[in-house]
C-alpha cells in the first residue's frame, strides 16, 4: 500500500501529469429515483480522468449498489417507483432520510464514501456474504457487496445499529492496459 | 422502455437502457403477469437496449428463472454486451442462464 499512500501525498494523476485533489459531496433523498441520479453524477466527477468504458461501468455499478443498500436496507425505501405514472416523490409510504454521497479524487484513486443514517448492519460479514439478504421478498440477488468488492479495488463497511452504515470503496483509475496484457 | 411479448411459448422481455432497483419490481410484475397468464415455458431477456445493470437485475433474472425452472423452463439472454456478460460471470448466472450471441 506504499504505492498508494505517495498518489495521496502527491495527488498527481498520472496519466494527465495535473495536480488534483477534487471533492464532491451530494445529499439526496432515499429514494429510487436517485439511484441513477447518483451514479451519473459520480459518472461525471471521474470523467477529467478519461476511464475507460470498463472502469466507468465498474464505478457505475459499485455506487448505484451501495445507494441501493442505503435506501432499501438502511431507510427501508423498499420498493422503486419507476413505473409508468410514478409514485410522487412525497407520497406518504416513502420514509424520510437522506443519503450522503462523498467521493474523491487523489492522484488515480478514486475514494468513494456511501454514508445513511438508518438502521445499521447487526452483522457486517453474514451481509457482505454473496446470496444473503434479509429480503428475499423483494427478489433481489444478495449480490449488492460481492459487486461492490468485485468492481473496485478496495471496500470497507462501518455500521453501527441505529445509527446508521458508511460504506467507503477505492478504485485506481488508469490501471486497465497492465491488466490487460497480464491476461 | 421495456417491452413484453409472447412469441410460441416464450416470453420476450425488452429490459429498459437502465435496469436497477428503481425499475426492477415494475418489470418482476409485469413478466410475472405474463408468465401467470400465457402457456410460457421460456424467458428470454433481450438487452439490445440496456447500457447499465447492477445487482437488480440479477435478481430479476433468478427471480424468473426460479418461477419456470421447476417446469423444465429455461432462461436466454440476447444482445448483451461486454459488460452485461461480465455482470452475468461475476454473479454466477451464466450457468442458467444462456448467452446467445
Amino acid at each position: 500500500m506504499v504505492a498508494e499512500k505517495e498518489i495521496n501525498n502527491e495527488g498527481v494523476c498520472s496519466q494527465t501529469g495535473v495536480y488534483m485533489k477534487n471533492e464532491m459531496e451530494l445529499i439526496f433523498d432515499a429514494i429510487s429515483n436517485n439511484e441513477s441520479f447518483a451514479r451519473v453524477a459520480v459518472a461525471a466527477f471521474v470523467s477529467p480522468l478519461n476511464p475507460t468504458l470498463e472502469e466507468m461501468a465498474d464505478i457505475k455499478t459499485a455506487v448505484s449498489e451501495a445507494v441501493t443498500n442505503s435506501i432499501i436496507h438502511g431507510y427501508e425505501n423498499l420498493y422503486g417507483y419507476g413505473r409508468r405514472g410514478e409514485v410522487p416523490v412525497a407520497h406518504p409510504s416513502i420514509k424520510p432520510g437522506k443519503v450522503r454521497l462523498h467521493c474523491m479524487l487523489g492522484g488515480d484513486v478514486l475514494h468513494i464514501e456511501v454514508e445513511d443514517k438508518g438502521k445499521g448492519i447487526p452483522d457486517i460479514s453474514q451481509a457482505m456474504e454473496p446470496l444473503f439478504t434479509t429480503k428475499p421478498q423483494l427478489e433481489r440477488s444478495g449480490m449488492g457487496f460481492a459487486f461492490m468488492e468485485a468492481f473496485m479495488d478496495d471496500l470497507e463497511v462501518e455500521s453501527e445499529v441505529g445509527k446508521g452504515t458508511i460504506v467507503r470503496m477505492k478504485k485506481k483509475l488508469g490501471t486497465d492496459s497492465w491488466i490487460g496484457s497480464e491476461e | 422502455m421495456e417491452e413484453f411479448q409472447i412469441i410460441d411459448n416464450c416470453l420476450m422481455v425488452k429490459l429498459p437502457r437502465e435496469v436497477d432497483h428503481h425499475r426492477a419490481s415494475y418489470i418482476c410484475e409485469q413478466a410475472d403477469r405474463y408468465l401467470l397468464q400465457e402457456n410460457v415455458h421460456h424467458v428470454i431477456f433481450d438487452f439490445e437496449d440496456t447500457r447499465f445493470m447492477d445487482s437488480s437485475g440479477i435478481g430479476i433474472i433468478m427471480g424468473r428463472y426460479k418461477k419456470i425452472a421447476c417446469f423444465g423452463g429455461k432462461v436466454y439472454a440476447i444482445h448483451t454486451d461486454r459488460q452485461i456478460q461480465r455482470i452475468l460471470t461475476v454473479s454466477g448466472l451464466h450457468n442458467i442462464v444462456k448467452i446467445l450471441e
